[in-house]
This record gives structure tokens, C-alpha cells and sequence, in this order.
């Protein structure tokens, strides 16, 4: 029997999540599991937007802000529990996509683009300046979550690091596993199927706007949760968070794995989290090596390395 | 009874009248062929009925409705769908999908259902699969099902898009050269797939190169020259219209 694409991503990700701390060197990999997770999930969401239904946002960290910051501000000032902070975040990302989204989505082009980055700034710039509340660029103290302690009095013991693993890898599961449905489902066929032709789509009565209205606020919901479980376990955050370079990750780490794959996603998150931990002259260097893994993505493997390579693979086998 | 009326409908680009004053009308289960020399204007026309150009003079009359630059998915909406000229096919996505995104309308639903896969998401794709699978059945693409449309023939690329056209079961089609790129056999294929759709009482007009084809199956043709119409008639009346030997059948025998 063939599996399909989403069974075989689904199950490889999840023996993946699963057997990978056997392998580690050292408690430590637990953490940079975790960020290769909450980064994996925000690029899920660009694959969508960007793989899927072709726009393009500059502004995605705008969204992960608010999921971080929805988890720093709402228990305090508002007395919501971390978990819907979570919540609230994400819907508060979705309206402003919306907001954002809505009239510029009916221009033909790419002002997306240009809006998000706008959109992305002025967030950046209000996490900044906003002292009273956000306690500016020093960054604000993020609450417990809550979850571990629960856990333990349950019965199940979880070292911080190992919690915050399981924790991402469930949820960047669950996200791949939502993005997988709609890739294949009437949503999603209408996404791609304008992507490839749009006054084609427009004919067969798709209501173009719309649907890549759908996309963005979709991918920004995952980003905001992104932010949050960001937040959440570091128990702390800087409005960097929100920073342009970070909106740029999302979209490197998301062409440098294949940009219509989430496999391929999640592996170019793996490979730019995993780089910086692991060398440390990249950290200095990062906004070159970002520059340079786009452009000879672009140049050498247009799809991103996961569907280049699957192709070459299925071009032999076959 | 008339379906689709065009009234008066012109559009000029940067001062050059493309289409000019044209109208004419079609009714359920006929043929009309709007034919004319390169550069005639039988696309523009095309993009002004279907909505992807704003006409700057005249209206789109269907069932009775005023649909002048009506946006394209509201049009299918109403029962119009169209091919293109120069072929506009999801090349990335398989043949199967290209034919099954022509049940939009019928298939989609909340974004919330096919995020999470529910039951009546996956019912509405099973249907929408169903009815795609048997329109490639009958353009005979059925076994490049699962294949990338993007690695298709043109012919095949042509039948690709009149199968996904009338997975929206329209009532008006139109039908931009699909027999263009396409050899004798499929010719004649898609020759009797358009009497058959038409048959069916679909109002369907086409533009196409192929004399032979357009006078066998046409019931009225329409004669564009300079975005002019210049005749109109039965395809008998048409051929013998000297205006219009001279200015198409003339030029093509010259060509030729
Ligand atoms: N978007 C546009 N902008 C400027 N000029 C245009 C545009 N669309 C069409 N035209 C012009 O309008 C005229 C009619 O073109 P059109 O494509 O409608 O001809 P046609 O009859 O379909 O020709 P063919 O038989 O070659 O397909 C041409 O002179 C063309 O250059
Ligand atoms: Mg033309």
C-alpha cells in the first residue's frame, strides 16, 4: 500500500519527535528540540500563505508578538490563565489579519508583502515604546504556565526541558496535522489552484480574495501560538520576538525546506535553529547566512531541499 | 428564449478601439462561433463577457440579469464558465485535482470543517472526485489522472480545461480555440464533446481557427474584423458573405 504524503510526513515526524532524545548529548537538546518545534509551527503557517496560496508576508513575527505578549500580559493585567492567553492571542492575531488583510487582499499584487511589513513594524515598534505596559526593549517576566506542576501531581515527573519538548511536539504535530487536511481539502486545492492561475480560479467561481484572506489569518494564528509557547516556556520575552529578522526566518527557514512541503518546512526550521546552537561564529554571522541560504536556495533548488530531494527519489525508484 | 445577450459592448486600449459596439445573442443548446482574423478581438470580447475585463460601452445581459463586469466567480455563480486561449491550468496540481477544482461551488464549505477533516468535508471532496474521475472519463484523460497537468500534452491541456469548465455544469460556456494545438482526432473529439454539451441545452459559444469544425457544428456565427462586427448569419449565409471572404477567408487563403 502507498502511503500518502500526509500519513508518511504525520508518522515520520512523529517517530521523529519521539526516538530523537535517545540520541541526545545532553539535556540541553531538549530546549533546542523545543524551539525547532515552536519554530517548525510557525513556518507551517507560511507554507500555507506562501506555499500554498503564494503570498507573501514580511510582517509574520507581528503575529508571533502578539501570541507572546497576549502570554506576558493577559494573565497579569486581565487574569486569564496562560492557556487561554494562548487563546486570546491567537484571536486577536486572526482579526488583525483580517483587518490588515481584507482590503489589501483585493489588490492584485504583492502589497501583501509591503502591508505585513508595515504591520510587522508598527507591532515591533509598540512592544517597544509601550513601556508601562510591555516594559520595552529590556523585555517582560512571562507566568507559568501551569501545566508541568499539574502534571506531576498526577503522577507524571517532567524535567522543565523535557515537558516544554513534548509540549511543542505535540502541538507542532497537531498543527502539521491540520495543515495537511487542508492541504487536500477543498480549501486547500482552491489555495494551490490559484496559486497557479488565478484568473483560471476566479472562472471556476473561487472568490479569490477571500480564500487568500483565509490563508493569511490562518498562518497568522499559527504564528501567534508560535509567540506564546515561545513566551511560555522561556518565561520571558523581548520584543524581538516580533522583530523583522524574525518575520525573515520564518520565510528562509520555510524556502530552505520547500515552501509547498510542510515536511519540508519543518526540516529547514530544524536546519536554521539547529546551525546557531551549534555554531556559534553563526549567531554573529546570521543575517548574512540568511541572505546566502536564500539566494542559492533560489538559484540551485527552486522547490527547497525536501521536494528537490523526494523528486530525485521518486525520479530513480520510478 | 435568449440566455446571453450581448448589447453594444466595446472596450479600447490606450486609444485603440479593441472591440467595438458588438451584440448579438445566444439561446440554451446553441452554438454560436464568433470568427475573425488574428487581432480580430474574439478574446477581448471573451474577457468582457466573462468579467476579466470591464467593457467601456455596452452590457452582458444573462437570464434576464444586467452581469456587465460582473467579477468571473460570481458569473460562475450564475452558470458561466470558460476556457482560455492560452491555457490557464493549475500545472502544479495533478490532472484529477485541475477537474475537481471545477466543483468549487459544489464542494466548498467552512474552512473549519477541512481544517479538521470532518465527515462532511471529506463527503463533499469524495462527491466532487466522483464526478471529476467520470469528465475525464469522457475527454478521455482518465488514465493521466493522477499525473501533473503541468506535464500534459497541449491538446490534452486543452481537454483538461473543458472537462474542468463543465464540472461546473454551466449554462453558458464559452470556449476560447479548444481545438487549437490539437491533431485531427482529437479534433474531431472535441468537435462532438461540444455538440454533446450543447445538446444538453447549454448556450455555448466558441471561437475557433478551424473553418471546417466551426461551419459543421455552428448554429449562427458572429464575424469580428478590427473589433468590428461585420456579419451574422447561419454558417450557409456566413461563408457566402463577401465582406467576409475578404476580410477572413481571404486572408486565410492568402496565408495558406
Ligand atoms: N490587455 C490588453 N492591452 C492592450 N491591448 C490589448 C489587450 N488585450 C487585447 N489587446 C489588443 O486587442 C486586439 C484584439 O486582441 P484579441 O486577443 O482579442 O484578438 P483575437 O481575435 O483573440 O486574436 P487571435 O485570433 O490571435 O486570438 C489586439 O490588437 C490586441 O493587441
Ligand atoms: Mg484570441
Amino acid at each position: 500500500m502507498r502511503l500518502t504524503t500526509k500519513t508518511a510526513t504525520l508518522l515520520a515526524l512523529v517517530a521523529l519527535i519521539a526516538l530523537a532524545p535517545l540520541f541526545f548529548p545532553s539535556a540541553f537538546y531538549y530546549r533546542v528540540g523545543a524551539l525547532i518545534f515552536v519554530n517548525g509551527l510557525a513556518v507551517t503557517g507560511i507554507v500555507i500563505l506562501t506555499g500554498w496560496a503564494g503570498q507573501i508576508s514580511l510582517g509574520h513575527a507581528g503575529f508571533a508578538g502578539i501570541g507572546a505578549y497576549a502570554c506576558a500580559l493577559a494573565p497579569v493585567h486581565l487574569g486569564l490563565h496562560p492557556a487561554l492567553a494562548i487563546l486570546l492571542g491567537a484571536g486577536v492575531s486572526a482579526v488583525l489579519a483580517w483587518l490588515v488583510g481584507r482590503p489589501i487582499l483585493r489588490l492584485k499584487g504583492y502589497y501583501l508583502g509591503v502591508a505585513s511589513l508595515g504591520m510587522g513594524i508598527l507591532i515591533s515598534m509598540v512592544l517597544n515604546n509601550e513601556r508601562d505596559l510591555t516594559r520595552g526593549p529590556d523585555g517582560i517576566d512571562v507566568p507559568d504556565l501551569g501545566l508541568r506542576a499539574a502534571l506531576k501531581t498526577a503522577g507524571l515527573d517532567l524535567s522543565n526541558g523535557e515537558f516544554w519538548y513534548a509540549l511543542c511536539g505535540i502541538v507542532l504535530v497537531l498543527g502539521a496535522w491540520l495543515a495537511l487536511n487542508l492541504h487536500d481539502s477543498p480549501t486547500g486545492r482552491a489555495l494551490r489552484a490559484l496559486h497557479g492561475s488565478e484568473v483560471a480560479a476566479r472562472t471556476v467561481g473561487m472568490d479569490v480574495p477571500r480564500l487568500k484572506l483565509q490563508a493569511f489569518v490562518i498562518s497568522a494564528v499559527y504564528a501567534s501560538v508560535s509567540g506564546s509557547l515561545l513566551a511560555l516556556q522561556n518565561r520571558f520575552i523581548t520584543p524581538d520576538v516580533a522583530g523583522f529578522m524574525h518575520s525573515v526566518e520564518m520565510v528562509t527557514m520555510a524556502v530552505l525546506g520547500g515552501v509547498g512541503s510542510v515536511a519540508g518546512a519543518i526540516f529547514g526550521a530544524a536546519v536554521l535553529t539547529l546551525l546557531p546552537q551549534m555554531l556559534t561564529v553563526f549567531a554573529e554571522y546570521e543575517q548574512l547566512v540568511l541572505g546566502l541560504v536564500m539566494v542559492l536556495v533560489m538559484i540551485f533548488l527552486r522547490e527547497g531541499v525536501v521536494p528537490s530531494i523526494l523528486r530525485k527519489l521518486r525520479g530513480t525508484g520510478e | 428564449m435568449t440566455l446571453l445577450s450581448i448589447e453594444g459592448l466595446g472596450i479600447t486600449f490606450g486609444g485603440i478601439a479593441a472591440v467595438k459596439d458588438v451584440s448579438f445573442s445566444v439561446r440554451p443548446g446553441e452554438i454560436v462561433s464568433v470568427i475573425g482574423p488574428n487581432g480580430a478581438g474574439k478574446t477581448t470580447l471573451f474577457n468582457m463577457i466573462s468579467g476579466v475585463y470591464r467593457p467601456g460601452s455596452g452590457r452582458v445581459v444573462l437570464n434576464g440579469e444586467d452581469v456587465t463586469a460582473m467579477s468571473p466567480h460570481l458569473l460562475a455563480r450564475r452558470g458561466m464558465c470558460r476556457t482560455f486561449q492560452n491555457l490557464q491550468v493549475f500545472q502544479s496540481m495533478t490532472v484529477l485535482e485541475n477537474t475537481i477544482a471545477g466543483y468549487h461551488l459544489q464542494e466548498s464549505g467552512p474552512v473549519l470543517a477541512d481544517l479538521l477533516h470532518l465527515p462532511a468535508s471529506r463527503r463533499r471532496a469524495r462527491a466532487a472526485e466522483q464526478g471529476a474521475r467520470e469528465l475525464l472519463r469522457r475527454v478521455g484523460l482518465e488514465r493521466a489522472a493522477e499525473r501533473e497537468a503541468g506535464s500534459l500534452s497541449y491538446g490534452s491541456l486543452k481537454r483538461l480545461e473543458i472537462a474542468r469548465a463543465m464540472a461546473l455544469q454551466p449554462r453558458v460556456l464559452l470556449l476560447d480555440e479548444p481545438a487549437a494545438g490539437c491533431n485531427a482526432v482529437e479534433t474531431e473529439e472535441i468537435d462532438h464533446l461540444i455538440a454533446e454539451i450543447a445538446a444538453s441545452g447549454v448556450a455555448i459559444l466558441l471561437v475557433e481557427h478551424d473553418m471546417k469544425m466551426v461551419m459543421r457544428i455552428s448554429n449562427h456565427i458572429v464575424v469580428l474584423d478590427h473589433g468590428e462586427k461585420i456579419a451574422e448569419g447561419d454558417p450557409a449565409t456566413v461563408s457566402r458573405n463577401p465582406a467576409v471572404i475578404a476580410a477572413y477567408l481571404g486572408a486565410e487563403h492568402a496565408a495558406g
